[in-house]
């Protein structure tokens, strides 16, 4: 062994100490989302329109969307938990997907039904410029606590990791939505709720290196 | 790795110790050289010291190791991947050694040629003097039959002459 490494070596063990092993991912995802939701109820119960909620939620196609949205939130999520540690599987970055599609196919066959039956007038922009600045707006302070959260793994490869995370804050952001914006969305709408919930990802993204691990000539000083 | 998490300083420096080899062959993948293989290593034993508190004993150490292993290794090689498309390495341009010595070839090279350019500023009659008397090392009476300069003539201008390159190059 060479004297350098020897010598690190000597150094990193006469440093160490006893350290706090972290909680599972699913334990640490399950805390996070739990004080998310318990804050999102509060916001809801305090200020939507539940009855016109509830009464919305009588269209199969609203609980398709609803749940696709929900499930995407979830599963980004626990996903972004598991994929900051480094001997998961990168195949958790798969895990939104599926929700995704339903939350996508949901959203588009209702467009196409508001096109069907308003005509032209379902390509026009309704609330979006509202849903855009609530998506943004309720996704950043969350990316920035989910981004705290995901930085005590100290994560190797951080990108998927907030990239991931993103998807599951604008998720959640679009579920709020649901709750005070009662009304169905158009093709432009949706086009809108697209580059929003691509914007925090990508900003998200972007972030990814507040939480990464150091280069070595960085960690050397 | 548990017991070193519970601040076993002596299990840890033994850990340590025992994975440097899987680090190396894993960092030999990506590498060639034995420096960048060493600068790997160091790498992954601060990456995994930084991150001791992320590995769960209920599940298999090796994995865990060779993934921050193989992780950092790739990291280094894309730097280095971007550091080549980046940079032109000129090795010789801003060379410079702390021991002086070592600087003594490329530093020569520079003080000749100021010295040239001294030698040439001087008026004719001094720089004949000192070429012949000190650069030829010919005699008083020798320099005076080539230069026609009596050796008193000779005397004085080889000292003026010094005398100016001393204040030309003082200070270098």
């Amino acid at each position: 062994m060479s004297e350098p490494i020897d010598d690190l070596i000597d150094k990193l063990a006469a440093e160490s100490g006893r350290v706090r092993r972290l909680a599972s991912p699913m334990t640490r995802a399950a805390i996070w989302l739990l004080a998310v939701g318990t804050l999102s109820a509060l916001a809801v119960f305090s200020f939507a329109d539940l009855p016109l909620f509830i009464s919305r939620m009588g269209d199969a196609k609203l609980q398709l969307e609803v749940a696709g949205i929900f499930l995407t939130g979830i599963a980004a999520i626990v996903a972004a938990f598991h994929l900051s540690l480094p001997d998961r599987s990168s195949g958790w970055a798969l895990l939104p997907l599926p929700p995704l599609a339903l939350w996508i196919g949901s959203s588009g066959y209702s467009c196409w039904r508001q096109w069907i039956q308003y005509g032209p007038e379902g390509w026009s922009l309704g609330e979006s410029a509202d849903c855009f600045r609530m998506i943004l707006g309720v996704s950043i302070p969350l990316a920035a606590a989910l981004l705290l959260a995901l930085a005590k793994a100290k994560p190797l490869n951080s990108v998927p990791v907030a990239a991931v995370g993103g998807l599951g804050v604008a998720a959640i952001a679009a579920l709020l939505l649901q709750f005070f914006h009662p009304f169905d969305v158009t093709f432009m709408d949706l086009g809108i709720h697209v580059v929003a919930v691509g914007l925090v990802i990508f900003g998200s993204a972007a972030s990814s290196r507040f939480i990464r691990q150091p280069d070595p000539q960085a960690s050397r000083g | 790795m548990a017991a070193a998490q519970d601040g076993s300083q002596a299990d840890y420096a033994l850990l340590l110790r025992e994975i440097v080899p899987l680090i190396r062959a894993v960092a030999a993948h990506h590498h060639r050289t034995p420096d960048r293989i060493d600068d790997v290593v160091q790498d992954v034993l601060l990456t995994l010291h930084r991150i001791r508190h992320t590995y769960d004993p209920a599940r298999p150490f090796v994995p865990w190791l060779a993934a921050v292993a193989r992780r950092r290794s790739i990291d280094a090689l894309r730097r280095q991947f971007r550091t080549n498309a980046m940079e032109i390495r000129d090795d010789t341009s801003y060379e410079t050694f702390t021991d002086p010595l070592a600087n003594r070839e490329r530093e020569g090279r520079e003080a000749a040629d100021a010295l040239a350019a001294a030698l040439a500023a001087l008026p004719r009659g001094q720089r004949e003097a000192l070429e012949l008397v000190k650069l030829r090392e010919m005699s008083l009476i020798e320099a005076s039959a080539v230069s026609g300069q009596s050796v008193g003539g000779l005397k004085v201008n080889v000292h003026r002459a010094i005398k100016a390159l001393r204040a030309k190059l003082k200070g270098r």
